[in-house]
């Protein structure tokens, strides 16, 4: 009984991370992308500096006609959202915050197997979109998705490889076990590689061309509106979080830090993560779009191409120290 | 409840290494909790795979497809079989699928009923398909006829176990598949060259639109961007 209560703690954990965390990420990016835009950003909702903002825009979708096309495939076109949403939940379950067993909300042995297959189906849920809307401008968004998808899937599962064969494990408590600090410029062109190639799996700038508004709208999501449509830039946003704390768990050490690893390892977690969802945001703000050939272009004559050395690196430098 | 499952379930059918004799296992007639699960996620994948090959919409079939092959890697988390699941899911629903759909839209997917989506050949397939599925459940059953796989074992599906079972005894086949693959790339790559030299002559729809006069014809590329 114990366990189950456990269980169902750390699950509840999750699932409260899962949807404060991407707000938080949704407020940094209007405060941030502001102070670099040198404006305001929303200031009134709330009272101070508009913290608020984020629960109006959610009130804002709850209260709008949930409209569906009628040339649309209603039940594929409903489901969408939520297969796009719930695989960061399920990643978010296995993301290890701090040293020992206590601080994960389940350890998988194949952890990185687990992440990685479970944030592909993540995809489906576009594919879905964009097919079942009835608009050209949806599935031109979905197509493009998915070539996405394709061409930058394969550097993520290299660079991950690499850290695995550092690590000699799969499993991601047992990678942050394994990790030194000279982890950091050795993997540094892994990390560098996964990074992008997943920013490009979550579209976010400047990969963003699959919902480029200038050209298709908003591709996949163009007939969304209401809660369906927040459910969606909810999933962008959780996968901001999820990417960025598994590009700290893999190459940047998670929960090791130069001090006080073990009571406050998930303070150094949290740090990373933050940092990185950061620098997410300022690369939003910095570069202009990759155009779709140069997007597949980045994708199998650099990131595959790096990934593969790192892995050659890695090999050779894990043969001479054993 | 998959994560539940692998992390309760401790024990693995794929190695094989802890079977008991007939006599001591608990029998048919009294079947755990897994094992029901087992059935019913059985019958599940069984009726997903059924609607993808019946259903007259082409991307619904490709949607059922997922059902098929997500209960397909419950199926393996069941057994024990952690690192198998989760390959499952990875190259399965996470690139053939994404490739399907991909295939789909880039050429035609309509929303509703195609009605050319039948085949003459249907009645041949069902007796093709059933004296397959004949086979290998004979197979299966005439090997394993009196073998219990105990599940409450140690760990033998975990990804350790599985990679030295690979690497140890099966990596003879593990590297010839290996070569069958490479081949298959070069292959795609041999005809996909034929067709660009095909296209120096008149580009193809594929090519850039933007690229200007004979220079574009080397395919997309982002030298133009600044000009």
């Amino acid at each position: 009984m114990n366990d189950v209560s456990d269980v169902a703690l750390r699950l509840a954990i999750v699932f409260v991370v899962f949807l404060v965390a991407p707000l938080l990420v949704g407020q940094t990016e209007h405060k941030v992308m502001a102070h670099m835009q040198g404006r305001l950003g929303p200031m009134y909702a709330g009272g101070f500096h508009g913290w608020a903002q984020l629960v109006a825009d959610g009130v804002k979708f709850a209260q709008k006609e949930d409209v569906v096309p009628a040339a649309a495939d209603r039940r594929v076109f409903q489901l969408a959202p939520a297969v796009a949403l719930l695989p960061y939940l399920l990643v978010l379950v296995v993301i290890p915050v701090g040293p020992g067993d206590g601080a994960v909300g389940q350890a998988v042995d194949a952890g990185i197997f687990f992440v990685l297959a479970v944030m592909g189906i993540g995809v489906l849920g576009s594919l879905m979109a964009g097919w079942a809307s009835a608009n050209k401008f949806s599935l031109l968004g979905g197509l493009r998705t998915a070539a996405q998808l394709l061409s930058y899937e394969l550097p993520m599962l290299l660079t991950a490889a690499s850290v695995a064969m550092a690590a000699g494990t799969v499993s991601l408590t047992g990678i942050l076990d394994a990790f030194a600090w000279w982890w950091l410029p050795w993997q540094i062109v892994g990390a560098l590689v996964f990074f992008v190639a997943g920013l490009a799996e979550l579209q976010r700038p400047p990969f963003d061309m699959p919902v480029a508004d200038s050209e298709i709208i908003f591709g996949a999501y163009t007939e969304y509106t209401g809660l369906r449509f927040a459910l969606f830039l909810l999933a962008e946003y959780a996968g901001i979080v999820v990417l960025c704390a598994l590009t700290t768990v893999l190459f940047l050490g998670g929960w090791h830090g130069p001090f006080g690893a073990d009571g406050l390892g998930w303070l150094w977690t949290v740090l990373k993560t933050a940092l990185l969802a950061f620098v997410v945001i300022w690369l939003r703000v910095s570069y202009p779009r990759l155009r779709e050939d140069q997007l597949q272009k980045l994708a199998w004559t650099t990131l595959v191409p790096l990934a593969l050395a790192q892995i050659a690196l890695t090999g050779i430098v894990k043969v001479a120290i054993n | 409840m998959p994560l539940s499952t692998a992390a309760g379930a401790t024990a693995s059918a794929t190695m094989g290494t802890t079977v008991a004799s007939a006599g001591d296992h608990p029998g048919f007639l009294s079947p755990s909790g897994v094992e029901i699960a087992f059935l019913l996620v059985g019958l599940v994948t069984l009726g997903a795979a059924v609607i993808t090959v019946t259903t007259r919409q082409l991307v619904h079939a490709a949607l059922w497809l997922v059902v098929a092959l997500g209960g397909l890697a419950v199926e393996y988390l069941l057994l024990t079989a952690e690192f198998i699941a989760w390959v499952q899911v990875l190259i399965y629903v996470g690139s053939v699928v994404v490739l399907l759909l991909f295939g789909l839209m880039l050429t035609r997917a309509p929303i509703g009923r195609s009605p050319d989506a039948d085949s003459g050949n249907r009645w041949v397939a069902l007796g093709v398909a059933a004296a397959a599925a004949t086979a290998l459940v004979w197979v299966v059953v005439d090997a394993f006829r009196t073998t219990w796989i105990d599940l409450d074992g140690p760990a033998q599906g975990s990804t350790e176990v599985t990679g030295a079972f690979l690497f140890r005894n099966w990596v003879l086949p593990f590297e010839a598949l290996s070569v069958l693959l490479l081949a298959a790339l070069v292959g795609a790559i041999v005809l996909s060259r034929k067709h660009d030299t095909d296209t120096t002559v008149r580009p193809g729809p594929s090519g850039s639109p933007r690229s200007p006069g004979p220079s574009g014809s080397s395919g997309p590329s982002g030298k133009e961007e600044r000009s």
